[in-house]
């Protein structure tokens, strides 16, 4: 069975509601969000290139490179982040993050 | 092969504002922390003079980067509101800043990367432009949101921002790439020629949606506002300031040029989505706040409305409405300024207050700030003649024109509701038992912004056809 753009596209799709809820459903731990938050950023990724492939066309490709950058920054930075709030409040349960409610 | 350089140009004013940001981080780095007080004010002329330089750039529309950056006559309104807003935050930062020790040179630093990320958003003109901008200002905002390193209120409300924020960049960037897959282009031309084929593929419609659901939480709002009252409220005040002005401005000038520029032709597609999250920000604005003792928290959810009232002039997709939108922006912009430097003033011997409660007494004790606070807050809540009303006028008479009566009905009842929160504060501030006087305030700055935003939305009905006809040049050189 010769693999396909649908393929891809089915792949990504499923890494991108993974991340989602990955996001949404964890009770745990931030550092497990930020995961989350990369696998949904790849996933985008591999949109991105299989497109660029069927399209016959580099901007795609030049788009995931930039958003593979943007990840890193976006990674050093949430966890900076997180280790300020962790200095602060000695936890980083997602649970715990209830300072403010209303 | 040859490589020609791209025109440069029409994006002096950014390179200025990039430059400048950079020159002075240097400065601070090597001059140490004493130097903050002096690299915020020039922060403030930077931003100010490349105000100047986008104004000295002309109106007329010319792309460059291949496309992929426009300059036009809304890009240079939305731009001017923009820095001047941020321009005008800076300003009324620094003695918070200085009472609470944070005055660090990276403040001022970050606000200038933040407002260069919105001045290239505005000028986006294809997907990748937008996001390499949206996300220059997000990781600049992300930083400044938790910039109180030693508050745990402050860092919680970082780390939620970032959080929520880099869930709506993952959803942009789904988006993003169907409508690549789909349309074969990332510019905004290229889209809005697939998107005019009288089959538009489903893909289209999915990427239009989470791209739409991913500006609706830059701009919060519902049911993408989740983050605003929390992170409102935990970030240090003036940084919540910015918040509610300049990235607004900008972001709402994203959401406008992404639905007409690329969805043009999809109109009846995102109307909808326009006209339902309008509805429920305008309602949510208008209901959730009444129960609010936290003026910070109050203030989101007002911003909340406030968008929503805005999207209401999106939702018609006139020009009319496009008009109404951009000056809606400015008046709020402004009046946002000026409640803001109210807020910032609420300190006693123990520290900021935050309670509405505070403000009891406010009437006696500094007559002037509860008279320019009772203005602004009958401005927000929309009464004429000041210039909150106007804002209103044209956004709800360009919905009535473009047949959408429901929805101008319905911002009517919800800014009635919310005219109740508005005047709750100008009861207390004149009628309630008076508590404590709140220590000198205002510097000299604090005193120049509230003095122009109070002017400015006193003033405004003696010739609001100033301002309305710079935005319909600007709103109809979108179309």
């Amino acid at each position: 069975m010769p693999v396909g753009l649908e393929h891809y596209l089915t792949v990504a799709a499923i890494l991108f509601t993974l991340g989602v809820f990955g996001i949404f459903l964890n009770r745990k731990n931030v550092i497990i969000i930020l995961m989350s938050i990369e696998l949904m950023l790849l996933s985008v990724n591999i949109n991105l290139v299989a497109f660029s492939v069927f399209l016959q066309d580099m901007v795609g490709q030049i788009f995931a490179m930039l958003v593979l950058t943007v990840a890193a920054g976006e990674a050093a930075i949430g966890l900076a982040i997180l280790v300020v709030y962790f200095r602060n409040r000695g936890s980083i349960e997602v649970e715990d993050i209830n300072m403010m409610k209303g | 092969m040859m490589t020609t350089m791209p025109d440069l140009s029409p994006l002096y004013a950014e390179l200025f504002l990039a430059g400048a940001a950079l020159v002075l981080l240097m400065l601070g780095v090597f001059r140490g922390e004493q130097s903050a007080r002096s690299i915020s004010g020039f922060a403030v002329i930077a931003l100010i003079a490349t105000a100047g330089l986008v104004l000295a750039g002309g109106g007329e529309t010319v792309t460059t980067f291949g496309g992929s950056f426009i300059s036009d006559q809304f890009a240079v309104y939305m731009k001017v509101v923009s820095l001047l807003g941020a321009a005008m935050i800076l300003v009324i930062s620094g003695p918070y800043m200085q009472a609470e020790k944070m005055d660090r040179f990276e403040y001022p630093v970050l606000i200038l990367l933040a407002t260069l990320g919105m001045c290239l958003m505005i000028s986006a003109n294809d997907l990748i432009a937008l996001y390499m901008g949206l996300e220059l200002q997000s990781l600049a905002l992300y930083v400044i949101a938790a910039f109180k390193r030693n508050s745990q209120r402050s860092t919680e409300a970082g780390l939620k921002y970032f959080v929520l924020g880099a869930l709506s960049s993952g959803m942009y960037l789904y988006g993003a790439s169907m409508l690549y897959g789909f349309t074969g282009s990332v510019g905004f031309e290229g889209i809005a020629q697939s998107a005019a084929a009288a089959e538009v593929s489903g893909g289209v419609v999915i990427g239009l949606v989470f791209v739409a659901a991913a500006l609706a939480f830059k701009i919060s709002a519902v049911p993408f506002h989740m983050w605003t009252p929390d992170v409102y409220e935990g970030a240090p005040t003036p940084v919540t300031a910015f918040f509610a002005a300049a990235p607004k401005a900008a972001g709402v000038a994203l959401v406008v040029r992404v639905m007409i520029d690329a969805f043009g032709t999809m109109g009846p597609q995102w109307q909808q989505i326009m006209i339902v999250v309008s509805i429920l920000s305008m309602a949510l604005g208008a209901f959730a706040a009444i129960g609010q003792t936290n003026i910070k928290r109050l203030m989101a959810y007002s911003s909340i409305g406030h968008m929503g009232y805005a999207l209401v002039g999106l939702a018609a997709g006139t020009v009319e409405g496009i008009t109404g939108v951009l000056v809606y922006m400015a008046i709020y912009v402004v009046m946002n300024g000026g409640v803001w430097v109210c807020i910032l003033s609420m300190r006693r011997a123990e520290g900021m207050v935050e309670n509405i409660d505070d403000l009891a007494g406010l009437a006696k004790n500094n007559p002037t700030m509860a008279f320019a606070l009772a203005v602004l807050m009958f401005s927000l809540a929309g009464i004429p003649p000041m210039a909150g009303f106007f804002g209103k006028f044209y956004v709800f008479m360009a919905a009535v024109d473009a047949g959408l009566i429901t929805l101008a009905v319905i911002g009517l009842v919800t800014s009635v509701v919310g005219a109740f929160y508005y005047i709750r504060i100008v009861k207390v501030i004149y009628m309630d038992e008076p508590a404590a006087a709140f220590d000198a305030p205002a510097s000299g700055g604090m005193r120049v912004v509230l003095l122009g935003s109070t002017a400015f939305t006193i003033l405004f009905v003696v010739a609001p056809s100033s301002l309305v006809e710079v935005a319909g040049k600007a709103a109809a050189s979108l179309f």
